[in-house]
C-alpha cells in the first residue's frame, strides 16, 4: 500500500464515532485540521510514530535521515523499562549532503542495521523514515526485507515522514506498523484464559506499575502493555491475548479495531486515571474476560477489591480535603482523558473554574457541562496573552497543564502541575489519584508564591518604595523600626 | 517555634563542632598583618591549623604559647609573653590575636590582667602591634561563638571609643558572621559599593583567605580589615551585622562608640535580601543599581524554576546555628521540609526560630540517625559517611569542606548567590533521581505498612 493510501485509510476510522459523523469529502480530509503555516504548533508523524513504539524497551530504534529528526528529540520521555534499556539509546543514519546526492542512503541504512545488530543483537530493530529519506524515495520496506533476511532478524520499517502530518496520525500510523509486521509474529506457548492486552499506556515515571499488580491480584496476566515497558515478544504474541483495553484512544484505535477484525479480541476504551475510572477499567476487564470464557468468580473478586481500595484511596485522600477545599483549578490541556480525574478533585472539595474544549469530543463537552458551574468557564482555546491575564488576575490557585504552557503560568507566578508526558510523578491507579492530590497540594501551598509575588521594594527608576509613606523622619529611627532590633524576635522573617 | 533537644548522652559519636579557639582565630585571619596565638598547649594550634589547611589549601598563620607541663602547673604568663615577643621580632605583625583554649582556662588566669602587664612593661617593643585577647575555651560553643569573640575583642581592643567622634555619612561597618565565604563576603561588598557607600568589613576573609599568590613569602595573614579601619569604626553613620551572633559585638561597638546597628539574620531570603537593598537605598539616597535590580529578576525566575524540585522534599541539616538557620529558611521557603535539625552549640537565640519542629544539638551521630529517610543531607564534609553508608545526596556547607575545592568561593547571599545555591541543589536532585521501578510503586507493597505519607506538615505552618 503507498502511503497515501495508508493515510487515507487511516482517515476512513470505522471505530471513530467522531469520524463517522462526518460526511465523506470531509472525512478524506483527516482528523486534523489543515496546518496554517506561521501559526502551527505540535509535533509532527515522525514524532507521533517514535512517541507511540519508542517505549518497547529491548527494541533498537533506528531513524532514517539527517541528524535532526533524532539527534534534536533523543531521551526525552518519561516512559521506565524494567528491564533493557536499549530504547533509550539512539540510533541514526545521520544522512550527509552526500549521501544524498549520491544515492547511499539505502547503502548507508542497510550498514547501520548490520552494525547495530552485530554490536547489541537486539530481538528486532524499528527503522524509521523520515521527511529527506522519503523525499529522495528510499525503499525502506526492501531494504528492511533484506536486511532482516541477511542479519536474521527482524526489521520493521515505520512510515511516518514528518510532512505526512500530525503526530496524531503519526500515532495511529505507528499501530499499522505494528499489525503489519510485529503483532502475530510469535506464539507464546503458555495462552491463558485471562490475558489481556493493554493499549495506549505508556509507563510514564512507571505509573502502570501502580495498576499492573491490582491486575495481578485479580489472576490477570498482561499479555503486552503496549508500549510502556513492553518487549518485542510481548507485542509479537499480543494476538493471543483475550481482551484488550484501549488507554489512550485516538492514539491506537486503529490497531484496537484490526486486531478485534483479525484476531477477534474485543476491546473497550478506559482509562486508569481517577478513582472511578479505574474502578470502571478492572471491572470492564473482568467482565469481558468473563465473556471470553474466564472463570466467572473473576468479576466478584474485581468487586471486592474495588470496594477495598476505594475505601483505602478516600481514606488517603481525606487528610487533603481540609487544605484543598475552595482551592481553584484551571485545568488547560488537551484532552482531558479521564473525567474522572476531575470528580475526583471535586469529591475533596477543588472546584474546577476552568477548562480547554479544544480537543474534546462533544460527549465529552456533555461531561463538562454537567462538571462545571458555569458553562462559560470552559473555553476553546486561549491565546497565550489571554491565559496570562486570566492566571495573573488570581482567579484560579493552580493550573494543571502540559509543558507548553508550563511558563505562562510561572511567569503569571501560579502554582502549575505538569499533567502531560514529560512529568515526573505517576498519576495512574488508586495510588496515583493521591500522588496527583499531593503534587497539587505542595505546589499550591509552597510558599515560595509569597516570595515570587511580593514586590521590588522600588519603582521603575530603582527608588527605594520600602517607606514611600514615611514622612522623612529621622533615618536611624525609621531604620530602627524596619530593620533593627535589639530582640531577635523584632526581625521576624527576616 | 523550634523545641531545643539537649545533648543527652556521653559519647559524641562523629563531631560535628570544630572548637571556639579556632572560630576565634578565623576571625583574626580576617584582619592584614595578623597572626592568631593560641594560648594553649601545641596541640591545640597544630590540630585547627591542619583543619585551616585542609579547607583553604593556604599556608595558615597560626600560633601557639606552647604550654609545656611546668607553665601548666606554674602558670603561662610567662609563655604568653615569650610567644608575643618572639612573635613580634619574627613576623612583625599588625595584630597579635590571642585565642585561650580549654588548657589554660581550666587553670584559670587572669589573662586581661596579664596582657595588661605585658603590653604596659614591653610597649617600646610591642610598638606599632595591637593585641586582642578572646577567650575562648574548647568546651564551650564552636566557630560562631569564638568568631563573636574574636570581633568583640579587637572592637573592644583597637576601636576607638567616644559616642562624640565625627562620622562619615558614606561610610558603613559590615559584620559578616562566620558562616559567610570569601566570595559572600566580596558580593556584599561589591553591593554595598555599587550604591557609592564606602564599607568597613570585620572581619574580612574576602582579603585574606581567597587563595591568592603574593609576590613574596608573608608570614602574617596578607590582606584583610586594617588595623586603622578597626580603629576608626566609630566613624560610621551605621554598622550592618549578618547573623545573630554577630550581634554581640555590634551591640558592643554601639556601646563603645554609639554608631547604631541593624542585624540580618540570614542574606539567602528574597525578602531579607529586599531590605538589605532598601536599607543601603536608605543610606545613600541612590537608586538601586540596574545589576542589583536584574538579579532580583533571577532569582524570582530561579525561586520559579526551582521551586518543583525542592516541593515535598525532606532535608537533613546539621550545622552551626547561624548557618543552620539561614539554610533551613532556604529551604522551606522553597517548599521543603525539615527533616532534622542538628546544631553545635545550644546557646543561640536563633535555634528557636528555625522552622522545624525540633532542633537537636548534638554530632553528626546523632544526624546519622535522624537524617533517615531525608531527599538531601546538608552539612560539611564530615558527613560524607553518612551520606555513604544512608545513600543520600550531600551538599557540603560550613566548615570544613576539605574533600572539594573552592568552598571559599561558592557565592550564597544576596539575590545571586541564592539564585546559584537554587540551582546547585536541584542539580543535586536532578542527579540522585532514582528511577521507578516495579517494586516501589507497587500498590500492595504500601498497604501492608501504611506509611502513607501525611500532607507536608512544615509547608502547612506557613
Amino acid at each position: 500500500m503507498s502511503s497515501q493510501a495508508r493515510v487515507q485509510a487511516l482517515f476512513n476510522e470505522p471505530a471513530c464515532e467522531k469520524n463517522q459523523a462526518k460526511d465523506a469529502s470531509t472525512r478524506s480530509k483527516g482528523c486534523s485540521k489543515p496546518l496554517t503555516p506561521g501559526a502551527a504548533a505540535g509535533g509532527c508523524a515522525f514524532d507521533g510514530a517514535k512517541i507511540v513504539l519508542q517505549p518497547i524497551t529491548d527494541v533498537a530504534h533506528l531513524v532514517h535521515g539527517p541528524l535532526a529528526c533524532e539527534g534534536n528529540s533523543w531521551d526525552n520521555r518519561g516512559a521506565v523499562s524494567s528491564g533493557s534499556a536499549l530504547w533509550r539509546r539512539s540510533f541514526t543514519t545521520d544522512l550527509t549532503e552526500l549521501d544524498v546526492v549520491m544515492g547511499q542512503s539505502e547503502k548507508k541504512l542497510f550498514r547501520a542495521i548490520r552494525e547495530i545488530v552485530e554490536a547489541y543483537a537486539p530481538p528486532a530493530v524499528f527503522v524509521y523514515s523520515t521527511c529527506v529519506t522519503a523525499l529522495v524515495g528510499d525503499d525502506l520496506d526492501a531494504v528492511c526485507f533484506r536486511a532482516a533476511e541477511r542479519f536474521g532478524t527482524p526489521v520493521v520499517p515505520v512510515h511516518a515522514p514528518g510532512f505526512a502530518g500530525s503526530k496524531n496520525l503519526g500515532n495511529k500510523l505507528a499501530g499499522e506498523a505494528l499489525l503489519d509486521h510485529v503483532i502475530g509474529a510469535y506464539e507464546p506457548d503458555d495462552v491463558g484464559p485471562t490475558d489481556v492486552n493493554i493499549l495506549g499506556e505508556y509507563n510514564l515515571s512507571g505509573e502502570f506499575w501502580m495498576v499492573k499488580p491490582l491486575l495481578e491480584a485479580l489472576g490477570m496476566r498482561v499479555r503486552a502493555c503496549i508500549p510502556g515497558d513492553a518487549r518485542y515478544r510481548d507485542i509479537a504474541g499480543a494476538h493471543t491475548a483475550r481482551v484488550n483495553m484501549m488507554v489512550c484512544s485516538t492514539a491506537l484505535i486503529n490497531m484496537a479495531r484490526k486486531m478485534e477484525e483479525r484476531w477477534g479480541i474485543p476491546y473497550f476504551e478506559g482509562s486508569f486515571y481517577g478513582v472511578s475510572d479505574t474502578s470502571d477499567a478492572l471491572r470492564q476487564l473482568a467482565r469481558l474476560l468473563v465473556a471470553e470464557g474466564a472463570d466467572r468468580a473473576l468479576a466478584n473478586r474485581a468487586e471486592a477489591l474495588i470496594a477495598d481500595q476505594e475505601a483505602r484511596v478516600w481514606r488517603r485522600l481525606e487528610p487533603y480535603r481540609a487544605r484543598l477545599a475552595g482551592k481553584r483549578v484551571l485545568l488547560n490541556t488537551g484532552g482531558v482523558k479521564s473525567w474522572s480525574v476531575v470528580a475526583a478533585l471535586q469529591e475533596i472539595g477543588i472546584e474546577i473554574v476552568g477548562t480547554a474544549t479544544k480537543k474534546s469530543t462533544d460527549e465529552d463537552k456533555v461531561r463538562i457541562k454537567a462538571l462545571l458551574k458555569d458553562e462559560k468557564h470552559a473555553f476553546d482555546n486561549m491565546a497565550p496573552r489571554d491565559l496570562y491575564a486570566l492566571l495573573a488576575s488570581g482567579n484560579a490557585d493552580i493550573m494543571l497543564s502540559g509543558g507548553r504552557t508550563q511558563f505562562i503560568a510561572l511567569k503569571a507566578k501560579t502554582p502549575w502541575l505538569d499533567i502531560n508526558q514529560e512529568r515526573h510523578h505517576p498519576y495512574a491507579g488508586y495510588d496515583g489519584m493521591v500522588e496527583l492530590v499531593r503534587q497539587i497540594d505542595l505546589a499550591i501551598h509552597n510558599p515560595v508564591w509569597a516570595q515570587v509575588r511580593a514586590p521590588a521594594p522600588w519603582d521603575a527608576e530603582g527608588v527605594s518604595i520600602a517607606d514611600a509613606s514615611d514622612d522623612g523622619a529621622d533615618f536611624i529611627a525609621r531604620t530602627r523600626r524596619k530593620f533593627a532590633a535589639t530582640a531577635a524576635d523584632e526581625l521576624g522573617e527576616c | 517555634m523550634a523545641s531545643i533537644l539537649p545533648v543527652a548522652k556521653a559519647a559524641s559519636v562523629n563531631p560535628l563542632k570544630s572548637s571556639q579557639p579556632l572560630g576565634a582565630a578565623f576571625a583574626f585571619l580576617g584582619v592584614a598583618g595578623a597572626v592568631p596565638l593560641f594560648h594553649g598547649s601545641q596541640g591545640c594550634t597544630s590540630f585547627a591549623l591542619v583543619l585551616f589547611v585542609r579547607h583553604f589549601k593556604e599556608a595558615i598563620p597560626l600560633q601557639t604559647t606552647a604550654m609545656d607541663e611546668v607553665a601548666t602547673i606554674l602558670g603561662g604568663a610567662d609563655h604568653l609573653e615569650e610567644a608575643i615577643l618572639n612573635l613580634k621580632s619574627r613576623t612583625k605583625p599588625a595584630l597579635i590575636g590571642v585565642c585561650t583554649t580549654a588548657l589554660v582556662e581550666t587553670r584559670g588566669e587572669d589573662f586581661a590582667g596579664e596582657l595588661t602587664a605585658i603590653k604596659s612593661r614591653r610597649a617600646a617593643e610591642l610598638a606599632g602591634t595591637e593585641i586582642a585577647l578572646a577567650q575562648t575555651p574548647d568546651f564551650d560553643g564552636a566557630i560562631e561563638e569564638g568568631w563573636s569573640k574574636a570581633v568583640k575583642a579587637m572592637i573592644e581592643a583597637i576601636a576607638q571609643r567616644g559616642t562624640a567622634q565625627q562620622r562619615n555619612a558614606r561610610r558603613v561597618n559590615l559584620l559578616p558572621g562566620a558562616h559567610l565565604s570569601v566570595a559572600d563576603v566580596e558580593h556584599l561588598r561589591a553591593m554595598v559599593e555599587s550604591h557609592g557607600l564606602e564599607p568597613v568589613i570585620l572581619p574580612d576573609i574576602s582579603g585574606s583567605l581567597d587563595g591568592t599568590v603574593p609576590a613574596s613569602w608573608v608570614p602574617t595573614s596578607y590582606g584583610g580589615t586594617s588595623v586603622e579601619d578597626i580603629r576608626t569604626l566609630g566613624q560610621a553613620r551605621l554598622t550592618i551585622a549578618i547573623g545573630e551572633h554577630m550581634r554581640a559585638p555590634a551591640a558592643r561597638l554601639a556601646e563603645l562608640t554609639g554608631v547604631d546597628y541593624v542585624l540580618f539574620r540570614q542574606l539567602s531570603g528574597l525578602k531579607a535580601i529586599d531590605r538589605f537593598v532598601s536599607l543601603l537605598g536608605e543610606l545613600s539616597g541612590r537608586p538601586a543599581p540596574e545589576p542589583i535590580r536584574r538579579r532580583r529578576a533571577q532569582l524570582q525566575d530561579a525561586l520559579l524554576d526551582g521551586h518543583f524540585h525542592f516541593s515535598g522534599k525532606r532535608i537533613a541539616i546539621a550545622a552551626e546555628p547561624d548557618l543552620l538557620y539561614a539554610l533551613a529558611t532556604f529551604f522551606v521557603g522553597l517548599g521543603a521540609e525539615i527533616h532534622a535539625a542538628v546544631s553545635t552549640t545550644s546557646g543561640s537565640k536563633i535555634l528557636e526560630h528555625i522552622p522545624c519542629e525540633a532542633v537537636k544539638v548534638g554530632d553528626l551521630g546523632d544526624f546519622e540517625a535522624l537524617a533517615e529517610g531525608a531527599d538531601l543531607l546538608v552539612t560539611h564534609s564530615h558527613g560524607r559517611q553518612a551520606a555513604g553508608r544512608l545513600g543520600i545526596p550531600l551538599l557540603r556547607v560550613g566548615f570544613p569542606v576539605f574533600d572539594r575545592l573552592g568552598s571559599q568561593h561558592k557565592l550564597r547571599v544576596g539575590y545571586q548567590g541564592a539564585r546559584d545555591l537554587i540551582f546547585e541543589v536541584a542539580n543535586i536532585f536532578e542527579g540522585a533521581r532514582h528511577e521507578p521501578t516495579p517494586e516501589s510503586l507497587n500498590p500492595f507493597r504500601h498497604q501492608e505498612s501504611e506509611h502513607d505519607r501525611r500532607p507536608a506538615s512544615a509547608i502547612g505552618r506557613h
